[in-house]
């Protein structure tokens, strides 16, 4: 398999229906590195996150213009079938949510037994262990496999989500606050697996929590919007010790000082 | 009232005293006429079985007397009714419950928004048509529209037993009948179940698409899953309304009293509700006792297939 390539966005405008929620985001996001998106609540960090997947048009009337390019193929060309973008761009969500009339086994193996894909035993026994070990959950639930997989801890439950995305093979995870819903010692967890997990992914993740974001990115973007009714720009991005010790532009620098507002 | 997060002497503090002389009037009033409301379900469902009871006694011991007679048998009386009965609500859930599924999923998940709000409409309008209506349209419209196609399933699917038979003009048969029942059935369980499909987590949809699942796979893995107990529970509603469902089989189905398994056939079946219609304004007696006597079959029919209704809806409820 080739490196993955950088994400390329150029000049992209998001919208829900005529408003425009994000304006001319141009950014460069390298491979197999954690970038972290940070900003207050509403500035669009999670819109933009979504636009990489091209999870944000399921929502009716949402839209976007401009240009992502992964691998150098441009995602919303014409052409280009969102299902197959989400195959390579996957997604973790703010809350654990593994489908709940399955096993964790299934669960493990929902998106590989899409689109009529035929597995073998030994090969999807394989592959959920495989899939289960590189999100950490395997020593906790390898005994209990067809058990379903609501009955996890919350933390537990968002690894498993975690190792859904990664059997299906991705080159991209998104992670949209996925620490969010959980306790100190499970965010500790994911956050390490996130360490591990830059070894073979790319991954953008959006955070609250600044502490995080400096605790497992190499790069921040630092998004902000002027004021209600206005649309999220993205303001700066760089080495993730640059952003938070020496912000090159001022609303970066009261934001993470705590000085926002 | 949750009284654990206050300190003792906060409460004690305010002079006046925090006892009620008695119930306010408002609340006892509220709580006599609701519990009052719940009750009354329980003496009319009551009221309705003692009825039924009693009044089909006479038939009962009728029954007993003539036993052995081939006058007059009980049990050779209903079971052609409870058959009918049965096999036309059968076939017509067997129609309208993929129909309902099928519109439910369109509205829910398919249609863009004002498309959907104007199909849920007209479902619901469906629903409010009266079955006299109904039978008008199914015996007059329908039932020549639909004598090719039972020619049809006739000569070339003849050999299936439902097919079977000789079928003649007019129609007036069970397939005919379970066609309007279908029809009149199909309002309700496509309400339901677009309800149900609406609920699906949003989360849980997500999910599925992010995985790079298709809007069928989406569908497959998650909204069907989830509305399962739902879409159990609206066919029951509608089983039950086919059941029960009087003029419009009266006014379709030429009766008949057999076992025959020929939908096609004319003058073969015949419901409880339907035949109870059609002959109780002349009974009297025992002809009476024993039309109540299939009311009470129809009675414990409806209330067995509830029961067994909600015990699915219980077990396959999302496990947690």
């Amino acid at each position: 398999m080739a490196a993955p390539q950088p994400i390329n966005v150029e000049d992209l405008n998001i919208y829900y229906g005529d408003f425009l929620a994000v304006e001319g985001v141009d950014v460069q996001i390298r491979p197999r590195s954690v970038t972290a998106l940070i900003g207050p609540s509403g500035c669009g960090k999670s819109t933009f996150l979504r636009t990489l997947n091209r999870m944000h048009e399921v929502i009716p009337g949402a839209y976007a213009k401009g240009k992502v390019e992964i691998n150098g193929e441009d995602i919303y060309d014409a052409k280009v079938d969102p299902v197959n973008v989400r195959r390579r761009v996957g997604m973790v969500f703010q809350k654990a949510n593994p489908f709940p009339t399955m096993s964790i086994r299934d669960n493990v193996l929902a998106g590989v037994k899409l689109n009529n894909r035929r597995i073998s035993k030994s090969a999807a026994d394989e592959l959920v262990e495989r899939a289960l070990k590189g999100a950490n959950l395997w020593n906790e639930v390898k005994d209990r496999l067809d058990k379903p997989g609501m009955g996890l801890s919350g933390g537990q439950q968002q690894r498993l989500c975690i190792a859904r995305t990664i059997a299906v093979k991705p080159e991209v995870v998104l992670m949209d606050e996925p620490c969010s819903a959980l306790d100190p010692i499970s965010t500790l967890a994911i956050e390490d697996l996130i360490h591990e997990l830059k070894e073979e992914y790319t991954i953008v993740i959006v955070t609250h929590n600044m502490q995080q974001a400096s605790r497992v990115s190499d790069r921040t973007g630092f998004f902000n919007i002027a004021g209600t009714g206005k649309p999220g720009h993205l303001i700066e991005i760089d080495d993730t010790d640059t952003i938070f010790t020496n912000p090159s532009n001022k609303q970066t620098e009261d934001y993470i000082s705590g000085r926002f507002g | 009232m949750s009284t654990a997060d206050i300190e003792p002497d906060a409460a004690s503090a305010p002079p006046a005293s925090m006892k009620s002389g008695g119930r306010r009037f408002g609340d006892a009033l509220f709580n006599a006429l609701s519990v009052g409301s719940g009750l009354l379900i329980f003496v009319t469902l009551a009221a309705v079985a003692i009825f039924l009871t009693l009044e089909s006694l006479p038939a009962i011991i009728a029954s007993r007397e003539f036993s052995g007679s081939a006058d007059f048998s009980l049990i050779e009386y209903s079971l052609p009714l409870v058959f009918g009965t049965v096999l036309a609500s059968a076939i017509a859930l067997v129609i309208a419950i993929p129909i309902s599924l099928g519109i439910a999923l369109f509205i829910s998940h398919f249609a863009p928004r004002r498309l959907a709000s104007a199909l849920g409409y007209m479902i619901d309008l469906l629903a409010a048509v009266p079955s006299v209506v109904y039978g008008l349209w199914g015996g007059v419209w329908l039932v020549p529209k639909l004598e090719p196609l039972y020619v049809f399933l006739n000569t070339y699917f003849g050999w299936i037993p439902l097919f079977a038979g000789e079928p003649t003009a007019p129609m007036r048969n069970l397939a005919s009948a379970s066609v309007v029942l279908a029809v009149m059935v199909l309002p309700i369980i496509t309400a339901v179940s677009r309800e149900v499909f609406l609920q699906t987590p949003r989360l849980q949809e997500e999910a599925a698409l992010a995985l790079g699942a298709t809007r069928w796979e989406t569908i497959r893995t998650v909204v069907l899953p989830f509305g399962r107990g739902g879409v159990v529970a609206a066919s029951m509603l509608g089983l039950g309304r086919a059941l029960g469902e009087t003029m419009a089989v009266l006014m379709i189905l030429a009766p008949g009293a057999t076992f025959s398994l020929h939908i096609l056939e004319v003058g073969r079946h015949n419901s409880i509700a339907a035949n109870i219609a059609s002959k109780q304004a002349e009974a009297s007696g025992v002809d009476m006792s024993l039309l109540i006597f299939t009311g009470l079959v129809l009675f414990v029919l409806t209330f067995v297939i509830n029961a067994i209704a909600r015990w699915i809806v219980a077990r396959s409820g999302p496990k947690s």
